[in-house]
């Protein structure tokens, strides 16, 4: 066996290792790598109330309302599995709408109500221009409406 | 040595690998390349800005903010590539001890850390206005700042073990070891959306279609083509600089000895 032949089969040997050994921690990752808990997440596995996690998902359609003051709002959170009602008060980001993804920052209160100290809002991968959504975006009361 | 059919044909594959390991005449190709690549890149690359900038439409929600996708995204493929390109010739390097191979892995790991990082700025702009923050661990993220860590990583330790004397403008073996171990990242970088909850979005393009739409898409192929084009020259540039500097650095050799 001449040298170029040992020094690839070594090359390939190790690369088969590695990869072996990436794949392995990646799915010994798999949870603790997670960025946020879904609703389904925490109904299988139960969170204690207060301790602090993200809760990510679908804010419903319909659920999102504001109280009196005017910076306090309620919602639900799902991802189809579960539903978590959330309460947040705070300026949110542009992005946070009814049928549109949010991850909270926050903990659970002993009723399992999620108590959110930090809104994101979560884009998904769509992109297309308003006109297919049949919506349009207002830049001076930077609102998106609803093509009539 | 006797003459044997197979070996004939060994010899052939190795002629075909070996035929741009002469520096002289991978020299005659890259030369009028470079220009090409540059120029054609250029133009590519203006255009896909200019027509993401004024002529697409807004999104449905993000509005303005999407235009920055037409850098982002070329920035973070490149980013990606590089990397796949310094494992590729590292592999060569260790394997087939190609000479040039280790001159291309010094040449790339330069743009390859600068449009990793353009990527992580722009993916920051943008996450402020549309997530509502400018910075998160999330698994995408954190992974490509690993990567832009293993580009600042590999460049040290090329400059650390470089070997002296004439000939030598490649990264040592033990740079091209370090540059093969972190192709592991590449496709767990690929993979962060969808092994793990993350704030950064799924793949919008698949093997199975475009979730952009298409009146936002087009500008983005030819800023993808345009800056690897780009790219490419840099690469071939920098490889020509090494090239060059190996041959002064015999000439000084030739001339100390007398």
């Amino acid at each position: 066996m001449k040298a170029k032949h040992q020094r690839l089969i070594l090359a390939l040997v190790a690369l088969a290792a590695l990869i072996g050994a990436g794949l392995l921690a990646a799915s010994a990752l798999k949870d603790e790598a997670a960025y946020f808990y879904a609703p389904g997440d925490v109904k299988a596995k139960g969170v204690e109330p207060g301790k602090a996690i993200r809760l990510g998902g679908m804010v419903v359609k319909g659920s999102l309302k504001r109280a009196a003051d005017g910076v306090t709002m309620f919602f639900d959170v799902t991802d189809g599995k579960a539903t978590v009602p959330a309460t947040f008060s705070g300026i949110a980001p542009d992005l946070f709408k009814e049928g549109s993804g949010v991850v909270a920052e926050g903990s659970f209160d002993a009723k399992g109500t999620f108590i959110a100290t930090n809104l994101l809002a979560k884009h998904d991968e769509r992109y297309m221009p308003r006109e297919l959504e049949g919506m349009s975006y207002n830049e001076t009361t930077r609102q998106l409406q609803v093509d009539q | 040595m006797p003459y044997w059919p197979c070996r004939a044909r060994a010899a052939k594959d190795a002629a075909l690998m070996h035929r741009f390991a002469n520096p002289a005449r991978f020299l005659k190709i890259a030369r009028p390349l470079t220009g090409w690549l540059f120029w054609s890149g250029l133009v590519l690359l203006l255009a896909g800005c200019t027509c993401g900038l004024f002529v697409t439409p807004a999104d449905y929600l993000q509005g303005q903010t999407v235009r920055i996708l037409y850098i982002h995204v070329p920035a973070a493929w490149l980013g990606m590539a590089g990397w796949t390109g310094i494992a590729v010739s590292a592999l060569m390097q260790l394997v087939w001890r190609h000479p040039l191979a280790a001159v291309a892995g010094r040449a790339i790991a330069a743009p390859g850390a600068l449009f990793t990082a353009i990527c992580l700025a722009t993916g920051s702009i943008w996450g402020r206005p549309t997530w509502g923050t400018w910075w998160e661990w999330d698994g995408r993220m954190t992974s490509m700042l690993v990567l832009l860590f293993l580009y600042l990583g590999y460049i040290a330790l090329a400059n650390a073990s470089a070997r002296q004397g004439a000939g030598q403008g490649g990264v040592s073996n033990v740079t091209a070891i370090f540059g093969l171990v972190g192709a592991i990242n590449i496709p767990i970088i690929n993979r962060s959306v969808v092994w793990w909850n993350s704030l950064h979005q799924g793949p919008s393009i698949t093997l199975r279609g475009s979730s952009i739409d298409m009146a936002l898409l087009w500008p983005l192929g030819l800023t993808l083509l345009g800056f690897s084009l780009w790219f490419g020259a840099i690469v071939l540039m920098r490889m020509r600089a090494i090239l060059a500097q190996n041959k002064v650095e015999a000439r000084m050799q030739r001339l100390a000895r007398g």
